[in-house]
């Protein structure tokens, strides 16, 4: 009864929270409107990570490469439709039906080997992909473009919306359907049975298989759609950007990811979304703090970018040791005692 | 000319696969100590070189900078573990992953706020140039004097491990804690003791190789750790030897790759030699113990 | 005779399940005291409390004069204990050298240990042959020896043997309760044993006590022990 119920309350706080920030998108400045569309390619990227380090116990370092998979098979898509000169709806829609695919190709690969390895092995492999990215894109100039990337027609925003927002709100819209999309499904793959095999495995290989769990393919479709989701994170962001490029997605983004779902909350999709809004909020929290200091220029630029990694590498060891459930785990924790305190005072012990 | 090019591939490689060995050799250790992948091991080593560069800077003296690499690999090795590895609750080993990915951030943004994210070239106390009465093997004074560093790594644990009390009472606590501190000893003292071990040895390791590349960054390390995680995997990361021989193995292995396919494939050959070595035999080539899967 | 070991009032238990329950025991001074009980009495946990392992929560343990329920576990045998665990507690990876090195290393007469090092050698014989094997090599009847020579090592002045008999043969058994019963009257070492083997065990043993669900129900004279057939029945079965 009470899981029919909070699925409903779930329901509800999502259309709810969509439909207020589809509203926000119409107040806030194009900058802000370009933040929320990060804010929501990560979300897709970290509710996929989540997903796949909370709920099934593989650690992946290679998201950010599965990112680049999907940006890169969202700028050859879009500039091969660009060249036969297609627009409108499938300018924007087919590359991302591509970069998801080729995502999942990818993903589907490492998945077949990571469903043999364990934590720290699968955290190296995953790592060694996330290092090799450059090297093969660098590699393979002609077809990535280098160390530069590829530029990427990318489909304009409508004309209705002329007048009324900028590029960004456009962006910020196509960014929050698509984290939608990929919320929903992983929510309800997540409370499906699936889920919980999903579960079993990562607490006990050995009594999932017992159980009849099919543990390898429990773990490689885990990791195939985990790098879905980060593939259409990565569509999105090149879109966003209008590029595709090795840098954008280095190590650096992978360790994010992880600290964004960690910090947020290890498998839960709330604590992916505080954990998203935490990697875009924090850096530039920071930066306005630091532009306020008045610094020599050379300290300034020190400081920007490494005081917030410094900050996050601080806090996600503090959230392992003292607070393994993170953000979420604390409003939760919140919640209880509000309500408890609630019922308390409605009916009140005779002790 | 062909020859040539083998032999100083070969000969590179070598020298370059002795420092990786080393290492790895500092992963062996904190995994034998403590059962964790250090992650942050890089990050530690490449703080380490930092330091010796300072001390360099200030003193004009490479000796003086080497040692202090080793003690401030070994300090920044004390700090990480009894600040927070100890506090990691073992029972999810991915927590001790995380928390090392959380130092390592920790690590690089400190280095950066302290010295920029720039690249300082730094100077090595041989000629990198061949040896003239070594013709034809290409082998230059710095790469001998890598080479005796390493060696003398090697040998100092092997003598430490195999013949004094310290190295019983370290491997004890690494086997067993539990039962050797029944027996008197202070196990996680000695835990301590490997990450500074370790420390230091990756300080050493980064101070050899760093200057070979691009010079000091706070990421100057981010691709040596990836090879030296390689090496202890194909290696076994239970087995020191396995470190030694595996390190020197895939840094041939890496030279002839760089030099026959292209500077730019090293990372995905180790890659694939990674994927390859566990996924035919998880375990390490030279582990002679079962794989263990924490 | 004078207590070398004290509990008293001893309550242990692990997080909120208390296992021992108000504990009355002493071990007199150059003696062999013999623990029977029945399976998950509390008997291993028994030593685990004196050595450190778990900690009471209320009650007292104290080895001569000194209180040991806060001393850490590694200084222990520096207090003069030394515990032979349950399930030949042998190092594996180490050699049989190795491991008997390590039970003396705490101490910092490094001739006198060495000397200590060959009587072990002299006392298990079949070790002697062995230095180099790896502990895991050991047959089960020379891990127990590895691990009793391991404890003597420490020139501890209380040994504590959880079931060294534990599937062995009863030869080799009696030969190890023989063995304790020697290093008593020669050395005058003291001894908690454990066993399940209750006959032999209260055979060797100068004091008995019978331990049931954590609670000590009776405390004698080993012979006294033996011959009380209606304790017998109640609480060892037989
Ligand atoms: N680590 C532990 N955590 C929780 N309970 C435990 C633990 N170890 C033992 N127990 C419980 O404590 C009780 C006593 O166990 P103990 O091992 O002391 O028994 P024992 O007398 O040594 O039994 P045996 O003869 O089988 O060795 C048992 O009920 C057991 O289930
Ligand atoms: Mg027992």
């Amino acid at each position: 009864m009470t899981g029919i119920m909070s699925s409903r309350t779930t329901v509800i706080i999502g259309v709810v929270g969509l439909i207020a920030v589809i509203g926000l998108t119409f107040v806030l400045e194009p900058f802000r409107n370009y933040q929320l569309a990060t804010i929501a390619a990560y979300l897709c990227a970290v509710a996929g990570l989540t997903m796949l380090t909370g709920v099934n116990g593989q650690l992946s370092l290679g998201h950010a490469a599965l990112m680049a998979c999907g940006a890169y098979c969202y700028a050859f898509t879009a500039n091969g439709l660009a060249e036969q000169e297609i627009e409108g709806p499938v300018l924007l829609i087919v590359p991302i039906i591509a970069a998801v695919v080729g995502a999942t190709v990818l993903g589907l690969v490492i998945g077949l080997a990571a469903a043999r390895l364990h934590g720290p092995y699968l955290a190296g492999v995953t790592l060694a992909f996330v290092i090799a990215l450059p090297a093969v894109t660098s590699r393979f100039s002609d077809v990535f473009g280098g160390d530069q990337g590829l530029w990427i027609t990318v489909e304009r925003r409508p004309e209705f919306l002329a007048g009324r927002g900028g590029t960004e709100m456009f962006q910020a819209w196509v960014a929050i359907a698509c984290a939608a999309v990929v919320v929903v499904l992983l929510r309800n793959l997540m409370r499906s049975n699936f889920g919980r095999q999903m579960r079993a495995v990562r607490d006990n290989e050995v009594a999932a298989a017992l159980a009849g769990i099919n543990v390898a393919r429990t773990k490689v479709i885990a990791f195939t759609v985990s790098s879905a989701a980060a593939g259409i994170g990565g569509a999105v962001m090149a879109f966003m950007t209008q590029s595709a490029s090795p840098g954008a997605f280095n190590l650096f983004i992978s360790l994010f990811l992880l600290m964004a779902a960690v910090i947020g909350g290890i498998g839960t999709l709330y604590g992916a979304l505080w954990g998203s809004i935490l990697l875009v909020v924090l850096p530039d929290v920071i930066g306005s703090i630091t532009r306020g200091l008045s610094l020599s220029p050379e300290v300034a630029q020190r400081l920007d970018g490494n005081l917030a990694v410094g900050l996050f590498g601080a806090v996600m060891v503090l959230v392992v040791i003292v607070a393994p459930f993170g953000i979420q785990g604390l409003v939760r924790k919140a919640g209880h005692q509000i309500r408890s305190r609630g019922s308390l005072q409605s009916a009140p012990h005779p002790k | 000319m062909e020859l040539e090019r083998f032999i100083f591939l070969t000969v590179d490689g070598l020298a370059r696969g002795a420092v990786y060995a080393a290492f790895a050799l500092s992963l062996v250790l904190i995994w034998r100590a403590a059962r964790i992948v250090n992650f942050s091991q890089g990050a530690i080593a490449m703080a380490a070189t930092y330091i010796a560069f300072v001390v360099t800077s200030m003193t004009g003296n490479y000796w003086l900078g080497l040692v202090a690499a080793l003690l401030g690999g070994a300090a920044i090795g004390l700090i990480v573990e009894r600040g927070v590895m100890r506090f990691v609750s073992p029972v999810n080993p991915l927590n001790s992953v995380i928390a090392a990915l959380g130092v390592l951030l920790v690590i690089q943004a400190v280095v950066g706020m302290l010295f920029g994210n720039g690249y300082y070239p730094m100077a090595v106390p041989f000629s990198q140039e061949p040896l003239p009465w070594l013709a034809g093997l290409s082998i230059s004074a710095y790469d001998l004097f890598v080479f005796v560093c390493v060696a003398f790594v090697v040998l100092g644990l092997a003598v430490l491990f195999g013949k004094t009390n310290v190295g019983l009472r370290m491997r004890a606590a690494a086997f067993s804690p539990e039962l050797a501190r029944l027996l008197g000893v202070r196990s996680t003292r000695m835990i301590t003791l490997g990450w500074m071990l370790a420390s230091a040895i990756s300080g050493l390791a980064a101070l050899l190789v760093i200057p070979t590349e691009l010079g000091l960054n706070p990421h100057a390390t981010d691709l040596v750790f990836v090879y030296a995680f390689t090496i202890a995997v194909v290696g076994g990361l239970d087995s020191a030897p396995g470190a030694v021989i595996g390190g020197l193995v895939v840094g041939v292995l890496l030279s002839w790759v760089s030099g026959y396919l292209g500077a730019t494939l090293s990372p995905v050959a180790v890659l694939v030699l990674l994927l390859a070595v566990l996924l035919i035999k998880p375990g390490g080539i030279f582990s002679v113990t079962k794989e263990r899967t924490a | 005779m004078s207590d070398l070991l004290t509990l008293s009032g001893v309550h242990a238990g692990y997080g909120p399940v208390t296992v021992l329950h108000d504990v009355d025991l002493t071990v007199p001074d150059r003696s062999i005291t013999a623990v029977v009980g029945a399976n998950g009495a509390g008997k291993t946990t028994l030593l685990r409390t004196i050595m450190g392992q778990v900690r009471p929560t209320a009650g007292s343990i104290r080895i001569g004069g000194i209180d040991l329920t806060t001393v850490k576990v590694e200084d222990m045998v520096r207090n003069g204990l030394a515990l032979v665990p349950e399930g030949r507690g042998v190092i594996t990876e180490l050699t049989v050298d190795e491991n008997l090195r390590l039970g003396g290393l705490w101490r910092r007469d490094t001739a006198e240990a060495s000397r200590t090092l060959s009587e072990v050698y002299e006392l298990f014989e079949p070790l002697q042959n062995r230095r180099k094997s790896a502990g895991h090599q050991l047959s089960g009847g020379e891990r127990q020896m590895l691990a009793i020579g391991r404890a003597l090592m420490a020139k501890p002045k209380l040994l504590l043997l959880d079931e060294p008999s534990l599937g062995l043969a009863p030869r080799i058994t009696a030969q190890i309760l023989q063995l304790l019963g020697r290093l008593r009257d020669e050395r005058g070492l003291t001894v908690l044993l454990i066993e399940q083997n209750v006959r032999s065990a209260l055979g060797i043993a100068d004091h008995g006590v019978v331990l049931n669900l954590g609670r000590v129900v009776a405390a004698r004279p080993a012979a006294e022990l033996a011959a009380d057939t209606d304790l017998r029945h109640t609480y060892l079965g037989f």
